[in-house]
């Protein structure tokens, strides 16, 4: 043998062997979440769902073994950029999953934007990152963009006859959006908004804006909060004598699982829009909700919990379909983009539109008591298909403005 | 609209006062800026919620908030703040650091759930006053701070230990000169603050919610109050607790952009004229 | 003397051979603590040579940042213009604060930079509009040539060892003696007719204009900024490694920094329990070591020599 083809050969050989070695070695996936801080209820359902997934999964995918590294993000994002750097750039992850306040989220889809590391994001809701922003290696697995749910909700109250809304909703983005896309398909279908109110997030008291809306005297209310927001808003509401007086709509995270835990039955009666309703009918779900219950102390799964587990169970179809071959992310990427669920909890199938965001048949849920006697949200109806675009085309609706305080996408009358 | 506004301010500002003149005995009395006020606030609130879940009386909730907060008190004081007594500045950052543990505690044994504390059943519910509709437990609130009001000032105008507290802000070394025990008022002072702060928890978490962070939300809006009013005064809590809770009240309808700056300028303009605030007195 | 030249000889080239044997991911973590050790140091000019004890440290270091993203991705500016105007910005910002706090001094001191740091933290969670609110601003990408954590390295290191030197300058300069008179006693230095209030604003200046050059630092590495970075919680992070450190050591704020930054990595991969040894951290060091590391080095070595010397 020649001795440059000898060089060659070994070369083919110890090449060869270094990817043998790399398809054996267990595929290693960032998780973070706030596990202290504000959000740390929920980061602890984070952890508790996406790992619920991979136990059941014998911690396997693509017929290799999956590791979890799994990270505080401290509910701050200058934490959360501090910990992927460290899990790409030290731990050496695959790809990245999780984080739950949207500024976290938005830092770290900064980060991977120039690196190119897959991160997906089961509750980050943030619109523009499936929209005008669109960062091809972030992938909204599990979750929804923030304005997805609220125009069936919007269309659901025309049906019932309302004609005014009056709308509380948190001063940031998430809010902006949430309301927007609520006000746009509202007065688009004859409806006024009949006034807005912006208050900073972390509002103990409600009391000004409440008085404010009661005299408005609207046909019903939007409400957009999250966390202790939430639960403080429908207290209030019930304690000043608006609940029964004035139907109340909320966002998915208004009323979410994690919310109405701890409430009493102030929280019955609220009408809310989501893709997973823990007190669904349907066997799937129910199914789901039992193993749920029987792994964390009869915990019913919140918003954060099922939407990781769902999340893990899109990429884990991924890395199946390409036989665990993580490495090459466009190929990974790709496949993930093209992997539909039939079979999850939520019961019905779910897929992947154009730009990384699903596309869900939506429920129209209302808070009531279950047979345990502890609330959930139960479907009172349904909205088939519906993507992050509404019944917008998506070319067109991105050429309008995002949504802000300035631009609520309101029909001039 | 105006007196739902004004009824919002002064309901506020009396949870407000019931926190803050805990903070500001402390202050006044022991010099010290206690920062983990709030973390005994946010403490006393979820043993409070404990204790009412548990045995279905809020005024059970009440008692175990105040007991527990005023027993951190003495593990502070006694435990930690007397390395460090005479040093200012040592004890507000050591306080910090308390702060910072109690917190993290709390998370770990509560869970951080957003959590609610019970409210009897009598409490419920709105009623009207003229033209409109207004909770009865905020009633109470504003009820029960003019109630602890009137008592700390007999306490502190009519017995024997007040008289000592008043005479130990305005000058230490004679009371000591006195043959007084100077180190077991200290001690009752500081109990009696932290139980202010676990029944100001107790309260407010019925009615504002108890979760990770709340405790420096009081606290930062407690530190308005007592720097307003003047260290130690009981009278300049009051007026800093009215102050701040209005401002607060009609700043969010107002100016809501601007609901932070209607606290803290008027607050900082004030100091940098005023050091000690209303009433304080130079120590 | 000739052991000082040594001294710094030596920490030189650790310094610039460090980012040659450490992995990617520890250079990033050693930048963090030259850039959070001007912070530090920055706060250390105020509390240990001026005797006034700052919590808004975090508001002045955090607008600088704010004003560089901003003015990097939504004006479309250059990258120097906008680290030239983020120290402005925080240098003018550290002018009003000390036109309003210098007339305090101790707890109070305390307290009124507490309350100022809270209302910019106020307008950058509230003024959605420029600040982005809560969601913050998001960069465009590090500049090309300081993308990866080595270059970056060496660029923040250029600057702060210059700026390092300028502090050092500084603080040791007649009118450093003139703020540690002050400190020591603010009725002598007013008898004797030297103007406090003018020095204790200088002071407040210079030290505005070292945590914005901190800040602008900051934003270009991390490339967003939201209120977290200007909260108080950075504030209180500024001054624990001040005090860590050596208060009063100025170059104690580089130990402290890394102590902490050190510390926070190590222990967060261990426990998600960080807060509580934070806070332990802090009630140990004011009880035992209120000194900070430096400054009980120097104590030891001090009593050392008093021992071997008769």
């Amino acid at each position: 043998m020649k001795r440059r083809e000898f060089i060659a050969t070994s070369l083919a050989t110890a090449s060869l062997s270094s990817t043998a070695r790399a398809q054996s070695a267990p595929i290693r996936i960032g998780l973070m979440a706030p596990l202290t801080g504000v959000a740390a209820a929920g980061g602890r359902e984070i952890v508790d769902g996406f790992t619920m997934y991979w136990a059941e999964a014998n911690n396997m995918a693509g017929g290799r073994k999956v590791e979890i590294l799994i990270e505080d993000d401290a509910s701050n994002p200058d934490t959360a950029l501090q910990k992927a750097r460290r899990l790409v750039e030290q731990t050496k992850v695959d790809f990245l999953a999780g984080n739950l306040l949207a500024n976290t989220g938005l830092a770290v889809a900064n980060y991977v934007k120039g690196n190119g590391v897959p991160y997906f994001i089961p509750v980050i809701a943030a619109n523009d990152l499936t929209q005008r922003a669109r960062i091809k290696n972030v992938i909204r697995v599990g979750g929804y963009a923030a304005s997805q749910f609220s125009p069936p909700l919007a269309d659901w109250a025309l049906k019932q006859g309302y004609r005014r809304v009056a709308m509380i909703a948190q001063d940031y983005t998430f809010g902006h959006e949430q309301c927007g896309g609520f006000a746009q398909a509202f007065t688009e279908g004859g409806g006024t908004v009949i006034g807005q109110f912006w208050h900073p997030l972390n509002t103990a008291d409600y009391s000004p804006y409440l008085g404010q809306v009661a005299s408005l005297k609207p046909d019903v209310v939007f409400a957009m909060e999250t966390g202790a927001d939430s639960t403080r808003l429908v207290q209030q509401y019930a304690s000043f004598g608006l609940k029964g007086r004035i139907p109340l709509l909320g966002a998915q995270n208004t009323i979410d699982q994690s919310v109405i835990r701890t409430m009493g039955p102030e929280c019955e009666g609220i009408i809310s829009a989501a893709h997973f309703a823990e007190g669904a009918d349907l066997p799937a779900t129910q199914a789901f909700v039992k193993a749920y219950g029987a792994r964390y102390d009869n915990k019913i799964p919140s918003l954060y919990g099922f939407t990781h587990y769902i999340g893990a169970m899109w990429i884990a179809k991924a890395i199946n379909a390409i036989n665990g071959k993580v490495e090459d992310r466009d190929l990974f990427l790709d496949t993930v983009m093209k992997t539909d669920l039939p079979d999850s909890p939520l019961g019905k199938p779910v897929r992947l539109d154009a730009y990384g965001n699903p596309v869900y048949d939506v429920f129209i849920r209302r808070v009531m008591r279950n047979k345990d006697g502890k609330y959930v949200n139960a479907p009172i109806g349904s909205y088939p298909q519906v993507s992050q675009f509404w019944k917008y085309d998506p070319e067109t609706f991105m050429r309008q403005p995002p949504y802000s305080r300035e631009f609520q996408g309101i029909k001039k009358a | 609209m105006s007196l739902f506004s004004l009824l919002n301010g002064l309901t506020f500002a009396a949870l407000l006062f019931i926190v803050a003149s805990g903070f500001t005995l402390i202050f006044g009395l022991l010099r010290i800026v206690n920062l983990a006020h709030g973390a005994l606030y946010l403490f006393g609130g979820l043993v409070g919620y404990s204790a009412a879940a548990a045995t279905g009386s809020f005024l059970a909730g009440i008692a175990a908030g105040m007991g527990a907060a005023a027993l951190l008190g003495v593990a502070l004081d006694r435990g930690l703040l007397r390395f460090v007594r005479g040093f200012e500045l040592r004890q507000v950052l050591l306080t910090l650091g308390v702060a910072f543990v109690l917190n993290d505690l709390a998370l770990v044994i509560w869970g951080g759930d957003t959590l609610t504390v019970p409210m009897p059943e009598a409490l419920q519910g709105a009623m009207e006053i003229g033209p409109v509709f207004y909770p009865k437990y905020r009633l109470f609130v504003l009820g029960l701070g003019i109630f602890v009001f009137a008592g700390l000032w007999f306490l502190l105008h009519r017995t024997r230990l007040g008289a000592l507290i008043r005479a130990g802000v305005d000058d230490p070394e004679t009371i000591e000169a006195m043959g007084v025990d100077i180190r077991r008022v200290f001690l009752g002072t500081f109990m009696l603050g932290a139980a202010l702060a676990g029944l100001g928890g107790v309260i407010g978490g019925a009615f504002l919610t108890l979760y990770p962070s709340a405790d420096s939300e009081i606290l930062v809006f407690s530190l308005a109050v007592v720097i307003i009013g003047g260290r130690g005064s009981l009278v300049g809590a009051g007026v800093g607790a009215l102050l701040v809770g209005l401002l607060n009240s009609f700043g969010q309808v107002l100016f809501p952009e601007l609901a932070y700056f209607a606290i803290f300028g008027p607050m900082a303009l004030l100091l940098a004229f005023r050091p000690l605030g209303l009433f304080g007195k130079a120590a | 003397m000739k052991r000082a030249a040594l001294w710094i000889l030596v920490a030189a080239l650790v310094l610039l051979v460090l980012p040659q044997v450490l992995p990617g991911y520890q250079v990033s973590i050693a930048t963090q603590i030259l850039i959070f050790g001007v912070l530090a140091m920055s706060i250390d000019v105020l509390a240990g040579f001026a005797g006034r004890t700052p919590l808004c440290h975090g508001a002045i270091f955090g607008t600088a940042a704010y004003v560089v993203l901003y003015w990097t991705t939504v004006a479309g500016g250059g990258i120097f213009t906008g680290v030239a105007l983020g120290v402005l910005a925080a240098t003018a910002l550290a002018a009003v604060f000390a036109l309003l706090a210098i007339r305090t001094s101790g707890v109070y001191f305390l307290l009124l930079t507490l309350a100022l740091g809270m209302i910019v933290w106020g307008v950058c969670l509230r003024w959605t509009g420029v600040t982005g609110g809560e969601n913050g601003i998001r960069g465009l990408g590090r500049p090309e040539m300081v993308a990866d954590h080595v270059t970056f390295y060496y660029v923040t290191l250029g600057v702060v060892a210059p700026v390092t030197l300028l502090m050092w300058r500084f603080v040791h300069s007649p009118f450093g003696l003139t703020l540690r008179g002050i400190r020591d006693s603010e009725t002598r230095m007013r008898s004797l007719g030297y103007n406090v209030p003018l020095h204790l604003f200088l002071a407040f200046l210079a030290s505005g204009f070292f945590a914005g050059i901190a800040g602008a630092l900051y934003a270009i590495f991390n490339d967003y900024v939201s209120p977290s970075t200007v909260q108080l919680t950075q504030s209180v992070a500024g001054l624990l490694m001040a005090i860590t450190g050596g208060i009063g050591t100025l170059l104690g704020a580089f130990v402290g920094a890394g102590a902490i930054i050190l510390l926070e990595n190590t222990v967060s991969a261990f426990t998600a329990r960080w807060p509580i040894v934070l806070g332990i951290t802090f009630i140990v060091i004011m009880i035992f070591a209120p000194e900070g590391i430096v400054g009980r080095i120097r104590l030891l070595r001090a009593r050392m020599r008093r021992v071997s010397s008769p």
